[in-house]
């Protein structure tokens, strides 16, 4: 006993200052949250308890996912997220792939692909507001003019404006800002693996393209399970550059998180702890396996 | 080595606690406005006219109660919707400004049902204001017998601004104003021939903005004001057909519309690139700004229907249930609603005051129209602008349109849905 309080104790006393913080405004938030969603909380007087609040259990779940709106919003969602997902999964790795090789100039161009990274996506959002400008014809402006400016007339499309698939439009510019984020991630995947590896398979004679097929692709795994993991919640959890872009109350560029914010601007407090609980269990399906498999991977 | 361990645990721990109550003190003194002379005036006047009414409103407050100190609370951002969640917060958490902002009206029902402001009736008795308001006004800001805030200026929602030249190159006469909507509709018409945006309309509010005016036009004063208390169905034939010619308008309106907020759309008629807009009189600040020239330049006329209605919002300021200085918070209220306060404010605003007893030969050319129109006409109060309906009725009503102009629903869907919202809300 004393032992194992001499072993573990200094180490516990340590990181509790961080457990205590992380456990008071992680968890016990989260639990809270998780209540206030299963109860019809849905008015300010409830609110600060002058009208009393009861447990409903999943009622605001089934009415949500019931609602047309809400489905539109998921389905905006998972529009977006398979759009940026796929989009700076094959961008980045385009990237990577093309800058591994040393280049003349080579730092520079990676410079320049990381740099959209470093605004913010309200800044970068208010800019691509108005190239995703969805007039066409003569009062087309950004990018639907410089369609027409260039003869691709046929190319003028009302972007995010589009009811159904307007969403998608939108993961462009996260794309462009995310693109250069994947393309570090694989170049730091690409660095990983050992020149003697690449050497061998030389001797083995096997082509340029063979080797990356079968020696340097497979190795990448693990670096393409982060990248998708980190792109998708981040997709998940979108809102400022959606709401930079288009407003809260626009019905074709609702998505949950949006849903959750107009929600607690009219004191509904279930139904936004409800749509943040969706959220929070859509990232946690994403997230729990990786970081499962990460720990067996360090404790193997 | 055990000692040095010890050593760390222990001043990391110290730390934490030392961080902790960083925290738990740096959230007190943050609110500002404790007691005292400090008086904490909560509003999302941040920036342009509005600024420039607030700092007339203060100097003026100087001059009545210099035993107080007038202590800036204003949030910028989100046309007052930052301002509004960082009050929800504040009200939340009972650290309530000495006063806030709020539209007059239904917006306020939130807060009067979780008690988070006070009643102000004696208010009116004591700086005299029953009489200084008109009737209508003092009716509509009534709740079982009780007045939550008290009116600082009153803003018009329902005119069409247009641009008279725009107008002239296709054929239309500024200077007569169309005598129904359906004048009004081949108006447009005629002015999309002329190969120009008709009529410019900004994102969803906006557009709430339009329908609020055309339900005003064509169900008449009585009937549209029976839409927020049950007197009127919102299944109404009328109401039909005033999305009808919701849906023919917003035929006629810009495709960027969404990503536009009013200054955007108004500027599109200053410009020269859009014939008609609809907004609320704010918008006279804009024409005054691009220095236009009333009557030349541009008209205005409230959309014209079956009778002549003043379609109505107002701000307005309330005492928070436990506000720190409350004697300050009424100094306030004392000054927004002194002859002095309103005339101030409002000259430098660019809306009316509330007060029907001001100087009024000092405010401009379109005021006039407006303090006019305010005296005499039938008083209907704006949806979009929290005078008819409570937040949660708002954002169902937005949805709704949103979802009707982006063509996601058909006419029927949208009546629909708007008939289950009042049928959720509506007491």
């Amino acid at each position: 006993m004393r032992s194992r309080v001499r072993r573990y104790g200094p180490p516990l006393l340590l990181i509790s200052p961080s457990l205590v913080l992380v456990g008071v405004f992680v968890y016990v938030l989260i639990a809270r949250n998780l209540w206030t969603s299963m109860t019809d909380n849905h008015t300010a007087a409830q609110a600060n308890g002058r009208k009393d609040v009861s447990f409903v259990f999943l009622e605001n779940y089934v009415a949500l996912f019931k609602s047309p709106q809400f489905q539109h919003s998921l389905w905006n969602l998972v529009l977006f997220t398979a759009v940026f997902l796929v989009g700076a999964m094959i961008v980045g790795f385009v990237w990577a792939w093309l800058l591994e090789r040393p280049l003349p100039g080579g730092r520079i161009f990676q410079t320049v692909y990381l740099f959209p990274m470093a605004i913010s996506f309200v800044a970068s959002g208010v800019v691509w507001r108005w190239l995703l400008n969805s007039n066409q014809g003569d009062s087309a402006t950004g990018l639907n003019r410089l369609f027409q400016m260039v003869g691709l007339d046929v190319l003028e499309n009302p972007w995010w404006n589009q009811v159904t698939f307007g969403i998608a439009a939108i993961a462009i510019p996260a794309i462009w800002q995310l693109s250069g984020y994947v393309m570090a991630l694989f170049l730091a995947g690409f660095r990983g693996v050992p020149d003697d590896l690449r050497e061998a398979a030389r001797m083995d004679g096997a082509s340029s393209l063979q080797m990356y097929r079968h020696v340097i692709f497979p190795q990448l795994t693990p670096v393409l399970m982060s990248a998708i993991v980190i792109i998708a919640h981040m997709s998940l959890k979108s809102f400022d550059l959606i709401m930079s872009i288009s407003k809260p109350a626009n019905y074709q560029t609702k998505v949950p998180a949006v849903d959750m914010y107009v929600f607690k601007s009219s004191f509904d407090y279930a139904n936004a702890a409800a749509v943040g609980t969706v959220l929070l269990a859509f990232i946690a399906i994403l997230i729990v396996p990786y970081l499962i498999q990460q720990h067996r991977e360090r404790t193997r | 080595m055990l000692d040095r361990r010890r050593f760390l645990a222990l001043s990391s721990a110290a730390l934490g606690v030392g961080a902790l109550a960083a925290c738990s003190s740096g959230g007190d003194s943050g609110s500002g406005g404790d007691g005292g002379t400090d008086v904490e005036v909560f509003t999302w006047w941040a920036a342009g006219s509005e600024k420039a009414g607030l700092d007339a409103l203060v100097k003026v407050f100087g001059e009545q109660h210099s035993d107080f100190t007038f202590v800036n609370g204003a949030v910028a951002g989100g046309a007052g919707s930052a301002a509004k969640d960082m009050l929800q917060s504040r009200l939340q958490a009972s650290d309530p400004p000495d006063t806030f902002q709020a539209h007059a009206g239904a917006e306020l029902q939130d807060y009067i049902d979780a008690a988070q402001i006070e009643d102000v009736s004696d208010l009116y008795d004591e700086y005299k204001l029953t009489d200084a308001f008109p009737k209508d006004l003092v009716d509509r800001l009534t709740v079982d017998g009780k007045i939550y805030s008290i009116p600082s200026n009153i803003h018009r929602s329902n005119v069409v601004w247009a641009n008279a030249k725009v107008l002239e190159k296709a054929g239309i006469d500024a200077k007569k104003a169309p005598g129904s909507v359906d004048d009004f509709l081949a108006d447009l018409e005629k002015a999309k021939g002329a190969g120009v945006t008709a009529l410019s309309v900004g994102t969803t509010w906006c557009q709430v903005n339009l329908l609020e005016a055309i339900l005003m036009s064509e169900l008449g004063s009585e009937k549209y004001n029976g839409l927020f208390d049950g007197k009127t169905t919102w299944d109404d034939a009328a109401v039909t057909s005033s999305l009808e010619a919701f849906q023919k308008m917003m035929g006629y309106t810009n495709t960027d519309r969404d990503s536009l907020d009013w200054p955007d759309a108004t500027q599109q008629l200053i410009d020269g690139k859009a014939a008609y807009n609809v907004m609320g009189d704010w918008a006279e600040a804009a024409f005054q700004q691009a220095k236009l020239k009333d009557g030349e330049d541009y008209t205005y006329f409230p959309l014209p229907g079956k009778e002549k209605i003043f379609g109505f919002l107002a701000d307005s300021f309330t005492l928070p249930v436990g506000a720190p200085n409350a004697d300050g918070a009424k100094a306030w209220l004392d000054t927004l609603s002194s002859k002095d306060g309103q005339l101030a404010f409002n000259l430098a605003k660019g809306s009316i005051p509330a007060r029907t007893d001001v100087d009024e030969s000092q405010f401009g050319t379109y005021s006039q129209t407006a303090l006019k129109s305010f005296a005499e006409d039938a008083i209907s109060p704006s949806i979009a602008h929290g005078a008819a309906v409570p937040v949660a009725w708002l954002n169902d009503l937005s949805d709704a349109t949103s979802q009707f102009t982006t063509g996601a629903s058909d006419l029927a869907a949208y009546q629909k849905a708007l008939v289950a919202a009042a049928h959720k809300y509506a007491s």
